[in-house]
């Protein structure tokens, strides 16, 4: 029995005040019926006596005061899931839009999940190769790992992102992939670009994607990542797959809940944003992980564009303090044309130590990657310096690290959008670029390694064993 | 039991009509589910309450039953390796239960029921005891002695004391007192808002080792002391606070997992049990309590989950021992602190925390300590506090960390500049402080050597001296600098790399105990000072710096602890290749 209302008091913004309801519920799904017959979303998002305050997904322009009609449905929003979900293109609240049959359920979840056991997660170890050195070489992602990319209005971040949805995969596995796309916020010609990928690289079957657009009412945002990973909980955790969730663009999202707290009048916090924003996102991106005895996963990557490419600003400072590190785009590597622009030394992975090494990716990657980090923090430095005090103020060596910071951009950060690099080669090439360097200043790499994989010959693959061998014989 | 109704449910919060003779602090049942709330606010017949569960389906009308208790911690044996949400739920018994997630309403005690402890009695029947005393004791680790103690409000004769294997709620003793029979077991229970009770406060003394060079030898934290950790993210909090769970010289641990991730307590739990203690030589979990309330938990059990964590520490404390309390963020804390006080409508202070925030915080803070434990036997027991703090975009003006450092007696800033080039702990040496040093300069004087003191003061105003001429060399070049100088900026990147800088996942990096510290200090120093030396008899500089006993310094780190004899070796080795370099004057005859 639909408890149905005619009682609204105020319109204000998204939210809906309504008098005279019995028995509503806290976070209780509405169906909001608009005087011209249209029917939208909303939830409760205050209840006091018979006062219930609702937010409105669909944008409130048309409603009025006394035509409204207000239907509870004694459930919370919910998503219905299925296996054929898969290949299938959602609205930002789980309808389809891709003119497809309709979703049968297996089951209907709601969307806000519970929080993950902390008892029962497993640590994400297994390495994920995404082809990009920047990122396996340097600030390599795990499975279950949730890695942001920091990115700003202009900057070449969906084509990132596709590019590792497109080529990521783990070493060694051979396991059922999914990716789950949430767009929100974003434009059209963006989404498209990931639709027309995912159709290009026949990967839309293994897809699902939720697209709220720019022109898309913007609080139904709100609840679009939330979607996109309860679907992904339920492909990995019960079809066992391993689910890589994009959700772009973060900033439109921060600021639809923004827009909640201002009309609610709430204390705002930094920024006009509410004090509860870090909450908030935890929910989502703690999200991603791995489950003990559970062979699925779920890898974040959220994409956020920082105002004014401002890292303080509270949706990237917010992001970082809950994510497992993150990957920062350079507006200064893209004005010199490289691609992919990634600013390697503000980047970080903080599951890097667990996902490389020996029987993982190699056994000098460690060493390797704070090597090629440290000279190239030296190489820039010097860099800079030469800026302002010429060239001549810079001692032979600094010169030798300019020169590497130098070929370390155009060789090692830049690739083809369309390159994948294997990890050996990523490491080779780290390897190669050190011989510009003085041999005594590799402090952070073993001797032994040096002498394998620097001066063994062309440092390829086909010395790997040989190397080996010869160390059998020691 | 007494029923109210629900009237109102904002997140969570929740305003309850009805209750009969409500308290503050009160735990209270809500709606079908019995989720667990605290009464935080009385007005007239209205008490608001901060649900610790998710409050979705709530609605007015809905039934609120209040305990007439207030929230408290189960304290007894079987703590130890326990992991625990912020309300003192075991999380390992409810993935059992209930699975993956966590469900709502779940109830499970923070001590087993079933689990057998063996107790052993240290008083005898006819003796007299009072709150604090030991009755008897039961081996809960390999490594800790768990002591059974006389509750507080319990005095008098002992009428019973049994031996054997007992749950924790069966009886052990029985005591006569004024006001009749009291039968005890093992268990007790406290609110954990309440500090628990000691006889006397001391000033601390015993600075806590820790194992990291940059904390023990720069700036130092004593048991029983305060120590906040504030940095922007990805700075390195979380690890040099695992780090000094690891390897600090603390008998119990107590790690509260605030606000932060779940991945970070796995990686504890799955960590912890394989790495040996350095002193007792067991697992490290055997002494180790988990508070888990990670970001995507509730927040007001997050709010709760510090006191939790104090409350367990500070009744290890009154065992005797010397505890460590972790708490990771206090700014999580903080925030969820401010969550409910915006719900319940307050006056909003600086960034909308509430105007009490520092009062609470100083209150935290002050459950730190090192006492005198109540029982006739004048036992010592502390407990020692570390709380790391997450400023927005790392400002360190903002107020959870200015009204941090109005309370705790040591500083450990934490720089993203340093972290972006890879120097970790990114714990500045410009900007950090311990007010504890003298307590740590007597202990070395006794313990390690009268030199250290002098050693390090040293140490430290060449790192200073270098940012100094650091600033000459980016304005004029470092032609500017005379060899001494230059000289000086070598040695202060040796300190920086060859002695500040630890790796955490290094094996033979992580720790180091205070003798090592000191040795290694005291090669670098001394290297300094001969090399000077040698400048002022015209050695050559450049023959100085190209010297490859440079880079034997750089690896004197990974000197094992049963090895420190090799350090004389080196620094015999430092004078000799000094000694042996020609004077510019003698190569010209
Ligand atoms: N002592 C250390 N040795 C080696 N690496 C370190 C050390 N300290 C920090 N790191 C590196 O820095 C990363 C971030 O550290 P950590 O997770 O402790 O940051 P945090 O300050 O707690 O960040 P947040 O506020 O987001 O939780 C680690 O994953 C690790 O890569
Ligand atoms: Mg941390």
């Amino acid at each position: 029995m639909a408890r149905e209302y005619l009682t609204v008091r105020e319109i204000v913004g998204p939210l809906i005040l309504l008098e005279g309801v019995e028995g509503a519920r806290y976070n209780e799904l509405v169906e909001v019926e608009f005087p011209d017959g249209k029917v939208g979303l909303g939830n409760v998002l205050e209840v006091e006596e018979d006062v219930v305050l609702l937010q409105s997904f669909e944008a409130t322009s048309g409603l009025d005061v006394a035509h409204t009609r207000i239907r509870f449905t004694g459930r919370g929003l919910e998503l219905a899931v299925t296996r054929d979900i898969l290949g299938r293109v959602f609205d930002g609240l789980g309808r389809p839009i891709d003119g497809g049959p309709r979703v049968i359920p297996e089951k209907r979840l709601d969307i806000n999940g519970s929080p993950i056991n902390p008892f029962a997660r497993d640590y994400p170890t297994d390495f994920i190769q995404t082809g990009i050195s920047a990122i396996d070489g340097l600030n390599p992602l795990v499975r279950g790992q949730k890695l942001p990319i920091f990115s700003g209005a202009g900057l070449p971040h969906n084509r990132l992102a596709a590019q590792i949805a497109r080529q990521s995969g783990v070493l060694g596995k051979a396991e059922e992939f999914a990716v789950i796309f949430a767009a929100m916020g974003i434009t059209f010609e963006e989404a498209d670009f990931f639709v027309s990928e995912f159709r290009s690289q026949a990967a839309l079957e293994r897809a699902v994607l939720f697209i709220n657009l720019a022109d898309d009412p913007a609080i139904e945002r709100i609840a679009t990542p939330r979607m996109a990973l309860t679907a992904a909980e339920f492909l990995a955790f019960e079809y066992d797959m391993q689910v890589l969730v994009l959700l772009t663009d973060m900033t439109y999202y921060c600021e639809a809940l923004r827009e909640i707290s201002a009309a609610r009048k709430e204390v705002p916090g930094r920024r006009g944003y509410p004090g509860y924003l870090y909450t908030d996102l935890a929910t989502i991106y703690e999200r991603a992980g791995r489950i003990k005895e559970a062979r699925g996963s779920i890898t974040q990557i959220p994409v956020l564009s920082m105002p004014d490419d401002d890292k303080t600003h509270p949706i990237p400072d917010l992001t970082g303090y809950i994510t497992e590190g993150q990957i920062i785009l350079s507006r200064e590597l893209n004005r010199r044309g490289i691609y992919p622009p990634i600013d390697v030394l503000p980047s970080l992975s903080r599951l890097k130590e667990k996902g490389i090494g020996e029987g993982k990716t190699r056994e000098d990657h460690s060493g390797l990657s704070n090597q090629l980090f440290s000279a190239y923090a030296r190489g820039k430095e010097a860099r800079e310096l030469s800026v302002i005090l010429g060239e001549a103020a810079l001692t032979e060596e600094d010169k030798l690290f300019v020169t590497f910071s130098n070929e370390f951009e155009d060789r090692f950060i830049r690739q083809g959008e369309y390159e994948n690099r294997s990890i050996t080669e990523t490491l080779s090439l780290g390897w190669e670029l050190l011989r510009l360097l003085p041999r005594s200043e590799l402090k952070r790499v073993k001797e032994d390694q040096i002498r394998r994989y620097m001066e063994g010959g062309s440092g390829d693959e086909a010395v790997l064993p040989a190397a080996e061998a010869m160390d059998a014989v020691d | 039991m007494s029923v109210g109704e629900v009237v109102k449910v904002s997140g969570p919060l929740v305003v309850a009509r009805g209750l009969p003779h409500p308290k503050m602090y009160d735990l209270v049942k809500v709606g079908r589910d019995r989720l667990m709330g605290e009464i935080i606010e009385l007005r007239g017949d209205r008490a608001s309450i901060q649900v610790y569960e998710e409050t979705s389906g709530i609605g007015p009308g809905d039934e609120v039953i209040s305990t007439g208790e207030p929230l408290s911690v189960e304290l007894g044996p079987g703590l130890l390796t326990s992991i625990y949400d912020g309300v003192q739920r075991p999380l390992d018994v409810i993935r059992d239960k209930h699975g993956n997630y966590i469900a709502r309403g779940v109830e499970e005690p923070g001590l087993s029921r079933t689990a057998l402890w063996p107790f052993h009695p240290a008083v005898r029947r006819g003796e007299r005891v009072a709150p604090g005393d030991i009755l008897g004791t039961v081996p809960e680790t390999a490594v800790v002695t768990h002591r059974i103690m006389v509750p507080t409000g319990v005095e008098g004769e002992v009428l019973e004391i049994l031996e054997g294997e007992f749950t924790v709620e069966e009886t052990i003793a029985v005591i006569g007192t004024e006001s009749g029979e009291v039968r005890l077991s093992m268990m007790q229970r406290w609110p954990v808002r309440r500090p628990r009770l000691y006889r006397e406060k001391r000033p601390p003394i015993r600075p806590l080792v820790t194992g990291q060079r940059v904390v023990d030898t720069f700036f130092p934290i004593v048991m029983g002391g305060t120590a906040c950790v504030p940095g922007p993210f990805g700075s390195g909090k979380t690890v040099l606070q695992h780090a000094i769970a690891k390897w600090a010289n603390s008998e119990i641990v107590i790690f509260v997992g605030c606000g932060e991730r779940g991945n970070e307590m796995t990686e504890v739990l799955l960590e912890f049990p394989e790495l040996t203690d350095p002193y007792s030589g067991e697992s490290l979990m055997l002494r180790t309590v988990l508070v888990a309330n990670t970001s995507n938990m509730p927040v007001a059990a997050r709010e709760a989950s510090v006191y939790t964590g104090i409350t367990l520490a500070e009744y290890y404390r009154d065992m005797g021992y010397n505890v460590t309390l972790q708490a990771d963020s206090t700014s999580r804390w903080a925030e969820a602190l401010r969550e409910i006080s915006g719900r319940l409508e307050e006056m909003p202070g600086e960034e909308g925390y509430p105007a009490y925030l520092g009062t609470r915080l100083a209150a935290f803070y002050e459950r730190a300590g090192r006492v005198v434990c109540l029982g006739s036997d004048g036992r010592e027991g502390s407990v020692t506090c570390i709380g790391s703090v997450s400023p927005p975009g790392g400002d360190l003006s903002e107020p959870v960390t200015q009204a941090t450092l109005r309370v705790v007696k040591v500083f450990w800033g934490l720089e993203d500049r340093l972290a972006f080039a890879r120097h970790f702990p990114a714990i500045s040496w410009l900007n950090s402080y311990s007010l504890y040093l003298e307590q740590a300069e007597k202990q070395w004087k006794e313990e390690v050597d009268g030199d250290y003191p002098r050693l390090r003061e040293e140490a430290m105003s060449i790192l200073q001296r270098e940012a100094e001429l650091q600033e000459i060399i980016r304005l004029i070049g470092i032609e500017a600098l005379s060899d001494q100088e230059r000289l000086l900026m070598e040695t202060a990147k040796s300190l920086r790399e060859d002695f500040l800088q630890q790796n955490a996942f290094d094996e033979a990096d992580a720790f180091t105990s205070s003798k090592k510290q000191f040795r290694l200090l005291k090669l670098i120093m001394d290297f300094h000072r001969l090399a000077e030396s040698a400048l002022e008899e015209g050695k050559s500089l450049q023959e100085i710096l190209e010297l490859p006993v440079w880079e034997e310094i750089a690896r004197a780190k990974f000197i094992s602890e049963d090895r420190l004899e090799r350090f004389e070796e080196l620094e015999d080795k430092c004078e000799r290749v000094l000694a042996s370099l020609a004077s510019e004057r003698a190569r010209r005859v």
